[in-house]
């Protein structure tokens, strides 16, 4: 009888995925098991899965190839994957901390939430280790369907529900566009493995010419700014932070959009070297496009999740600034960027969950008056990531940007640095509102139902850490990022 | 037997009505529905492009592709009708709580 010979599987490769997945299906059955009250105890395992996985991506850093590479180099844990999945671990990590008080608030403690989490954590890494568009096609609709859920969580609340049918409709709708792209870069290279696409391209110079490859290229890149929210395909933003559940809407601007990022990367910079001319034009406009949208429409917004929703179109901005940069510093400058927007934008969200009051309401930025002088702490650490999202020294959003911006530079786009840095300033406008609210009118309310549990003190502590060391001694953290960049 | 161009055009044509039925209907349905055209005018590429470069790649992201359009599915329905149950309608003119 004939054998069918196994393809090479190697399951190291993908070992953070592998566990949390496991621990997202053992959760689901828990679940059933857990009286309606005591759904924090799955928050905790699912903590215990977090650092699990954490625990196997430390221990891959700087493996040998020959336990990076599986599923018949389909998946590639090098170091790059392993740095964004440090910075997804991180923003599920801290989400998972904030969300129990938020859904017992509302009343949607319903324990499927935190399987939801880690499986759109295991597809983001997918996502991030992916080298075939077929893989990097499947963690992106794990990660997607997954999050189509989180957004309408909150099941009746009308808000939640719109945030999530958006969200599906446009997120579906840009699949199409990013899979034909991959289906026309197939056919014009014969190949769905990126690297077999890179050498394809690289010995027959003829295909950049082919329409096909240039559209599919195209294509592609539409897709993926989809999911990484640039203008002009930010209009989903804005709706749905603004009516998903608050920890969702922090998780949702971290993690997915690095997990966005990633994919982009991997894609534009290994698969279509030789078109770096083309891409990176293309990228600048999209920065500036994004970057400027993000910032003005910011500046008119009274809902701050809404407000923040814009401020993370800006930010996704400031990162395609390094992108666009097409060099190392720009691409270390992006892991750099994103793991720091991790902590200090999750860090928002969790003083926006303390002030929030049941049904989304007390979400406005007029509602954190006086908070500066009832909540002297709270409104400090708020103080503290605001600062940072504006990206003022000594804060961690200053190094990230200044390292974007000088890679822009390096890379001879003086305007695009330029134009950066005016969108900064101009957003260091909408920040301090929330603080002139904070510190210098009276308080209206008296906050007396904010209540600091042990769990968001400990993300808010994590964040806050996350912020302040990096900023101050950033050269251990940029280490990393320049030898994850190492491809 | 047909060239691979035809093929590749009839493809072309199917995601052009998908992407122009997504954004001129307004029943959330039919975009759903509209969105499903789109993803089998890619499945129809891939799969010409498999035939005509005999590689069997192709055939196997389609199979993904009509896996993943089916968890969609079930998501999304879901999500409609949650909606529904709130606001007793799927047009998506409905869907504007949120503005701006």
């Amino acid at each position: 009888m004939e054998t069918i010979p196994m393809p090479a599987i190697n399951f190291a490769a993908v070992m953070p995925e592998t566990i949390l997945s496991v621990f997202a299906m053992v959760l689901l059955l828990v679940n059933v098991f857990v009286p309606g009250k005591q759904k924090a105890y799955l928050a905790y395992l699912s903590l215990i899965g977090i650092i699990a996985a954490g625990v196997s991506v430390f221990n891959a850093w700087d493996a040998p190839l020959a336990l990076r590479e599986g599923f018949n180099g389909s998946v590639l844990q090098d170091n790059f994957s392993l740095f964004f999945k440090g910075i997804f671990l991180v923003s599920a990590a801290l989400t998972l901390l904030i969300s129990d008080q938020y859904l017992n608030r509302e009343n949607c403690n319903h324990g499927e939430i935190y399987p939801l989490i880690l499986l759109s954590t295991a597809g983001m890494m997918l996502m991030a280790s992916g080298t075939d568009l077929m893989t990097i096609f499947l963690g992106l609709e794990v990660l997607s369907v997954s999050l189509y859920v989180l957004a309408g969580f909150n099941r009746d609340n009308v808000k939640s529900n719109e945030a999530g049918l958006k969200y599906f409709l446009l997120g579906a709708f840009s699949t199409g566009f990013l899979l034909y792209g991959m289906a026309l870069t197939y056919g014009a290279t014969g190949s769905t493995k990126i690297g077999s696409i890179a050498s394809f391209v690289a010995q027959n110079a003829a295909v950049t010419a082919n329409p096909l490859f240039l559209v599919g290229m195209l294509l592609m890149a539409v897709g993926f700014s989809f999911k990484i929210a640039a203008a002009p395909f930010h209009m989903w933003t804005p709706d749905v932070y603004e009516g998903a559940p608050t920890p969702i809407t922090a998780f949702m601007s971290a993690g997915p959009k690095a997990a966005g990022f990633a994919a982009f990367i991997r894609v534009m910079i290994f698969a279509f070297p030789t078109l770096k001319a083309d891409w990176s034009d293309l990228l600048w406009i999209l920065a500036v496009l994004t970057m400027t949208v993000g910032n003005i429409i910011a500046l008119s917004q009274d809902n701050i999740k809404r407000m923040l929703a814009y401020s993370s179109i800006a930010h996704a901005g400031y990162a395609l600034v390094g992108f666009a940069a097409g060099n190392a510093e720009g691409a270390a400058g992006i892991l750099f960027y994103m793991l720091s927007y991790a902590f200090m934008n999750i860090g928002a969200f969790a003083i926006i969950v303390l002030i929030g009051k049941k049904g989304e309401a007390n979400n406005n930025i007029a509602d954190f008056a006086g908070l500066g002088f009832r909540r002297p702490v709270l409104a400090l650490l708020m103080a503290i990531f605001l600062f940072s999202l504006a990206g003022i020294p000594p804060m961690v959003g200053f190094v990230g940007k200044f390292y974007l911006f000088s890679a822009a530079i390096k890379s001879g786009f003086i305007w695009l640095a330029i134009i950066g840095v005016l969108n900064s300033a101009a957003s260091v406008y909408y920040y301090l509102r929330v603080m002139v609210y904070m510190y210098m009118k009276d308080p209206v309310e008296e906050f007396d139902w904010v209540k600091v549990t042990p769990a968001i003190a400990l993300s808010l502590l994590i964040s806050v850490a996350g912020v302040m060391i990096p900023g101050v001694v950033p050269g251990y953290l940029l280490q990393l990022a320049q030898k994850a960049v190492l491809f | 037997m047909l060239a691979l161009n035809n093929y590749l055009i009839i493809s072309a044509i199917l995601f052009s009505i998908g992407t122009i039925g997504v954004l001129v209907r307004r029943n959330a349905i039919v975009i759903f529905m509209c969105v499903e055209m789109m993803l089998n005018a890619v499945n129809l590429t891939f799969i010409a492009f498999s035939k005509y470069l005999g590689n069997i790649d192709g055939q196997i992201f389609v199979f993904f592709v009509m896996t993943v359009a089916a968890a969609e599915a079930a998501v999304g329905l879901a999500l409609m009708i949650a909606f529904f149950k709130n606001r007793e309608s799927i047009d998506v003119e409905d869907i504007n709580v949120m503005k701006w």
